[in-house]
């Protein structure tokens, strides 16, 4: 369990504007996802969590163990805070090979049982053939497997895990995975993992935060936070929402239901019947959410609304339909004729949500 | 034509006492000056580089002025051995350390400091202490760098002319390292000698730069 309060403040070079880290986070035995865009603060959090970093306020526990405080002045060093470092480039030492790696890590082993352990843990990881070669020799996988075995025979109490599919193709990924999740769950490591990559935090992880410009915005379930993202940016940061601009033109507790002036891109305005939004007035703005495969697409669906193709892109599954208005709609299959001459959209007032702009 | 070897084993001895020293000093200073972030680490930095771009009779001069029999330093080096340290050999070990200990601060630095930092925070968080980091990761993953910096060094202690002359003199059989030595040939008449000396000192400065430049290419097989 790791329970960290950080604020952690840095003044604005020449131009920039100062960046402030200011988060609760909080995670249980299983692995937590820290998930936001680049520059948000993810790797800097683990940093003060690993002690590469000191915040100026704060509190870091880790299970029962104090790590840092700011009112006490406690602050271990890093090689005290038992914190096993996966980096995004893998780290094992180039100068080194990989049993030496392995063994460098096992200081807290006691010395008979070391060459058995790390015999153990290349087995593990299925490295044993591998033991005597450098890291360059090795393959990105090898490499990332090996900086996994490393970091856990070092016995630590948590695990960081820094983007740590970086540069692997999708196969490696999904071994990867399973790797991860074998070993962190058969030694009971509690892990933090950092990620931009939302489909990996919902491969992987229990409990997530969101991370947007040094502050946590939504916490959740990783599915959880898909389904209704809190805030404009973070469902920007699903990747697969269309966010519009609308503004309120009826209101009717009656029926439940709401009528929604649209404004899209390029002058394109329509209006769409939606939930009943309580607590909101007549001429209203608000922004909608909406996710692209929760919109309906097909030529002369009754109450829809008329758009034009711009681009289909083809996607792993299914294809993407751009449509006039910034509105994309991702379908499973390629429309056909009359869908592309008179393309329709229809919003299920259901998946028509509002967030926070 | 017979010819007085002692100067070019002088040189040899008083070039390796000094890289040695340089090297325990340098790689300390160095490690200071990249990872410990203290106020005046400029100014240090800049006097650390001083002996480089000063003319050698002004370093020569200072020398003088602090380790001279009236300095503060030579006062007491003669209290603490009973005899003085200028025009002794030991003082062209300090005229060639002047040369040696910037060239390794300055090259051990920039090869520390350009370490991927996430090596020694991996080491850090697998608990290994200060020093085993410096020891088991840092140095060797700058071993090849320093190594061609105090080859450098060697060469360049090796040639001192202007502060070996003013510190420790010319005494023959003493003081006289093989750069004075070739400048008395010269002076004396004796082409002969003087080219025999030049001819080595110049292989052996062409062979420690080779050596320099082969250690100083990469061994691992990846940018470090």
């Amino acid at each position: 369990m790791i329970d960290a309060r950080i604020r952690k403040v840095f003044p604005g070079s020449r131009g920039s504007a100062p960046f402030e880290l200011n988060i609760h986070l909080r995670g249980d035995s299983e692995i937590t996802v820290l998930f936001g865009p680049s520059g948000a603060g993810k790797s800097l959090s683990l940093d003060c969590i690993a002690g590469f970093a000191c915040p100026e306020e704060g509190r870091i526990l880790i299970d029962d163990r104090l790590l840092f405080d700011a009112d006490t002045k406690i602050n271990l060093p890093a090689r005290e805070r038992g914190c096993g470092c996966v980096f995004q480039s893998e780290s094992l030492f180039p100068h080194m090979s990989l049993f030496e790696n392995l063994w460098f890590a096992a200081g807290r082993v006691a010395r008979r049982e070391r060459r058995g352990k790390v015999g153990e843990m290349l087995e593990r990881f299925h490295l044993e053939e591998l033991g005597s070669r450098r890291p360059h020799e090795l393959s990105g996988g090898q490499r990332q497997r090996g900086s996994i075995a490393r970091a856990i025979l070092s016995r630590p109490s948590l695990l960081l895990l820094d983007e740590p599919t970086r540069g692997l193709d999708a196969a490696l990924r999904q071994e990867f995975y399973s790797l991860l999740r074998e070993a962190r769950s058969a030694f009971g490591i509690p892990a933090v993992m950092v990620t931009h990559d939302i489909e990996e935090a919902l491969e992987l992880g229990v409990s997530m935060h969101v991370l947007v410009g040094g502050r946590i915005v939504q916490s959740g379930a990783p599915r959880e936070i898909l389904d209704a993202p809190a805030t404009a940016a973070v469902a920007r940061l699903m990747g697969c929402y269309n966010l519009l601009a609308a503004e309120v033109a009826a209101l009717d507790p009656g029926t439940n239901r709401s009528r929604l002036q649209i404004s899209g891109e390029d002058e394109t305005r329509f209006e769409i019947v939606g939930p009943y939004l309580p607590g909101l007035l007549l001429g209203a703005r608000v922004t909608l959410a909406v996710r692209e495969d929760e919109i309906e697409f097909g030529a002369g669906l009754a109450g829809g609304v008329k758009l034009q193709v711009r681009r289909v892109v083809p996607l792993v599954r299914g294809v993407r339909v751009e449509l006039s208005g910034g509105i994309r709609v991702t379908v499973p299959a390629s429309p056909g004729q009359d869908e592309l001459r008179a393309p329709m959209v229809r919003f299920r007032p259901q998946s028509l949500r509002v967030v926070k702009s | 034509m017979a010819i007085d070897w002692f100067p070019l084993w002088l040189s040899l001895r008083v070039a390796s006492l000094s890289t040695l020293i340089a090297l325990l000093g340098g790689l300390w200073a160095a490690w200071l000056l990249s990872r410990k972030g203290f106020r005046g680490r400029d100014a240090i930095d800049a006097a650390v580089t001083l002996p480089l771009v000063l003319p050698p009779t002004v370093l020569g001069y200072y020398l003088l002025v602090l380790l001279g029999r009236a300095g503060p330093i030579g006062r007491f080096y003669e209290w603490v051995f009973g005899e003085p340290l200028v025009f002794t050999w030991k003082a062209a070990v300090v005229a060639a350390l002047l040369h040696a200990s910037p060239l390794l601060i300055k090259s051990a630095r920039a090869a520390l400091e350009s370490i991927d930092p996430d090596y020694e925070k991996a080491a850090r968080s697998l608990g290994a202490s200060e020093w085993r980091v410096f020891w088991q990761v840092s140095l060797p993953l700058a071993w090849n760098q320093v190594l061609a910096a105090t080859a450098l060094a060697f060469a360049r202690s090796l040639g001192d002319f202007g502060i070996t002359i003013m510190l420790a003199g010319n005494i023959p059989g003493r003081t006289q390292t093989v750069s004075v030595a070739i400048y008395d040939a010269v002076e004396g008449g004796r082409g002969d000698v003087a080219r025999i000396l030049v001819l080595v000192i110049s292989a052996v400065a062409l062979a420690l730069l080779y050596l320099a430049n082969r250690m100083a290419r990469n061994q691992f097989g990846r940018a470090v």
